[in-house]
């Protein structure tokens, strides 16, 4: 650990790189979830109906259908064979998605994400206590758990829940009660768990992730040689222990974050001082000395006293 | 392999066992309190009607995934997606309130045609086949019709007008010498669009209602025979049973037709048939 972790998350890399370039992809990730959701709310809003549905399912220019595999995939489980029009929209979704990183859904689409953020933001800022952390595997149980009840009840059972949809659905739809489910989310992770519901136990975020198990798009720490311990990238990463194997590799472990957790957001690139991680694609082989301090590989001499 | 290697092997085996069951655990009591959830909320209320080709309430949620075409492409704005706790209908799922907008009926039925996943069927070509309820008149005390009076709007706005309801001509008691032209609904023409509860002229509640099938309808009673509608009797020969004609006596085999013993008349008929008994008021014999 450096002295610098006392600083507020963020402070150096606003302090070296300006406050623009510390908070390009969230800025980036911000105007991409605005536009997604815009996309949906032109038809309802303003009569511009390049769009129709929602994220289970749409319809775009009336020629191309997306559909969410994930719940194609719980209908499948309930026992109804959709017709061909819901494969296909589901085949393009998840082709996407295993190209760019499931996860990329997360952070980049879902509406829920900017809840859970501010949430995260706010308990930061309140210092408060993380609270009950379940295992990072508890996701997968849920997914089972979800696929079985489908199964069970034959019905597309987290869709009776689904805070995303509820959201989603409910801007584009009307939302009646479904604010109950967004309100409990962020009050969820500001209270009982920190980064609980995306980080811990949403079975769609599950789903994405294993989608996205072999993804291109990823994000390396190559610079990671210039790491001065600050531990912003790890205060911002909503699913931090992606960072440690990449980032506290040694020459030999690839500094690239191949976890599938991982939900490309692109904060950690933001709030870095000394731009330790980079995009890139997961077949990047580009030599990335190691930081872990060994007789083969000892500590640079510069910087050292910084 | 050395006694410590066995030992960390051992511990991890032991702290794997035991997140595998605190997890299972965990995600059984989650999957059992999302099952009940299921299961409260697909009761689907009877004023809620689905769109026309909607596969039965179980396969239905099954297929529907809830994206809202359906609503998109309706061009009359008869479709909305329930809202959570607002409507009763399963949260986000299509349906209509047929005194609200009803079905329009259209020929191409674009909310078919919108559907990805099949939830409602394709096989549904010709709209007259929908089957998305059927009309009840649920109120007989306050429909005008019923009543004596002629206001037929439902019959004429009917679009399957003189099959699905047809108006059935019945002597109206109360006045003595008009028609009652009663409103009647068959079923097996019904298409459940509810253009007569939209248009029933009471004010507030219709007197006639779109119902789904599960609730306005009975099972036909196989294991009775409708004589008239079909000619084949239950057993082959015809039993020919003594004719029970009016007279003395409960028993007609005893006494077939009130006559006993010597009173059977010769069978000749020889002089006319004279029943043993009288009937009131012919001045019969005794």
């Amino acid at each position: 650990m450096s002295d610098k972790t006392h600083l507020p998350v963020g402070a150096e890399a606003i302090r070296d790189k300006g406050w623009f370039n510390a908070h390009r992809y969230l800025i980036l990730r911000r105007v991409s979830q605005t536009f997604f959701l815009s996309l949906f709310l032109l038809g309802p809003w303003f009569g511009i109906w390049w769009v129709k549905g929602n994220l289970s399912g749409s319809m775009t220019f009336d020629i191309l259908p997306l559909t969410d595999p994930f719940i194609t995939l719980q209908g499948l489980a309930a026992g109804h064979w959709p017709e061909l029009t819901a494969l296909i929209g589901a085949l393009i979704v998840g082709v996407a998605y295993a190209l760019i990183g499931g996860r990329v859904y997360c952070s980049w689409v879902c509406p829920i994400n900017p809840v859970t953020d501010a949430a995260s933001w706010l308990h930061r800022k309140l210092d408060l206590p993380k609270g009950w952390q379940p295992k990072r595997n508890t996701r997968y149980f849920m997914l089972g758990m979800v696929i079985a009840v489908s199964a069970l009840t034959g019905t597309i059972a987290w869709e009776f829940v689904n805070p995303i949809s509820m959201l989603h659905r409910g801007l584009i739809f009307g939302m009646g009660f479904a604010w109950a489910f967004v309100i409990g989310v962020f009050l969820f992770d500001l209270i009982l768990a920190r980064r609980g519901w995306c980080g811990h136990l949403c079975p769609v975020g599950a789903f994405y992730g294993l989608l996205g198990q072999k993804s291109v798009l990823r994000i390396t720490a190559d610079k990671r040689e210039a790491c001065d311990d600050c531990m912003d990238c790890f205060a911002v990463c909503p699913e931090m222990h992606v960072i440690t194997p990449a980032l506290r590799g040694t020459d030999e472990d690839t500094p690239l974050i191949l976890s599938p957790d991982c939900t490309n957001c692109g904060r950690c690139i933001d709030v870095c001082s000394v731009d330790v991680f980079h995009f890139t694609h997961r077949f990047d082989e580009t030599p990335a000395p190691g930081r872990v301090r060994t007789r083969s590989n000892p500590a640079p001499k510069v910087g050292k006293a910084a | 392999m050395s006694a410590k290697t066995t030992q960390i092997k051992n511990r991890d085996r032991r702290r794997f066992l035991q997140d595998a069951a605190r997890g299972a655990a965990g995600c059984a009591v989650a999957g059992m309190g999302l099952t009940w959830l299921v299961q409260d909320a697909r009761a689907l209320p009877d004023r809620a009607i689905r769109p026309p080709g909607a596969l039965a309430e179980d396969d239905f949620l099954s297929a529907c995934i809830r994206c809202g075409l359906c609503v998109r492409d309706c061009p009359y704005d008869t479709l909305v997606l329930a809202e959570l706790g607002v409507d009763g209908a399963a949260t986000g799922t299509p349906f209509f309130t047929a005194r609200d907008i009803p079905c329009e009926m259209c020929d191409d039925i674009p909310c078919v045609a919108a559907c990805p996943t099949g939830a409602l069927d394709k096989g549904l070509t010709n709209i007259d086949d929908a089957k998305m309820g059927v009309a009840v008149l649920i109120d007989q005390e306050n429909c005008l019709n019923a009543l004596g009076l002629r206001c037929d709007v439902c019959y004429r706005v009917c679009p399957v007008i003189d099959e699905a309801i047809t108006l059935e001509t019945t002597h109206n008691a109360r006045s003595g010498h008009h028609a009652i032209f009663m409103p009647t609904v068959h079923a097996d023409k019904c298409t459940g669009c509810g253009k007569c509860e939209k248009s029933c002229v009471l004010p507030g509640e219709s007197a006639i209602k779109v119902l789904p099938m599960r609730t306005a309808r009975a099972e036909a009673a196989d294991h009775y025979k409708r004589g008239w509608e079909e000619n084949n009797p239950l057993v082959d020969e015809l039993i020919d049973l003594p004719d029970r004609l009016p007279g003395p006596g409960t028993d007609n085999l005893v006494a077939p037709g009130g006559f006993t013993g010597d009173a059977i008349p010769d069978p000749s008929m020889e002089g006319g048939f004279k029943p043993s008994f009288s009937l009131p008021g012919t001045g019969g014999s005794n």
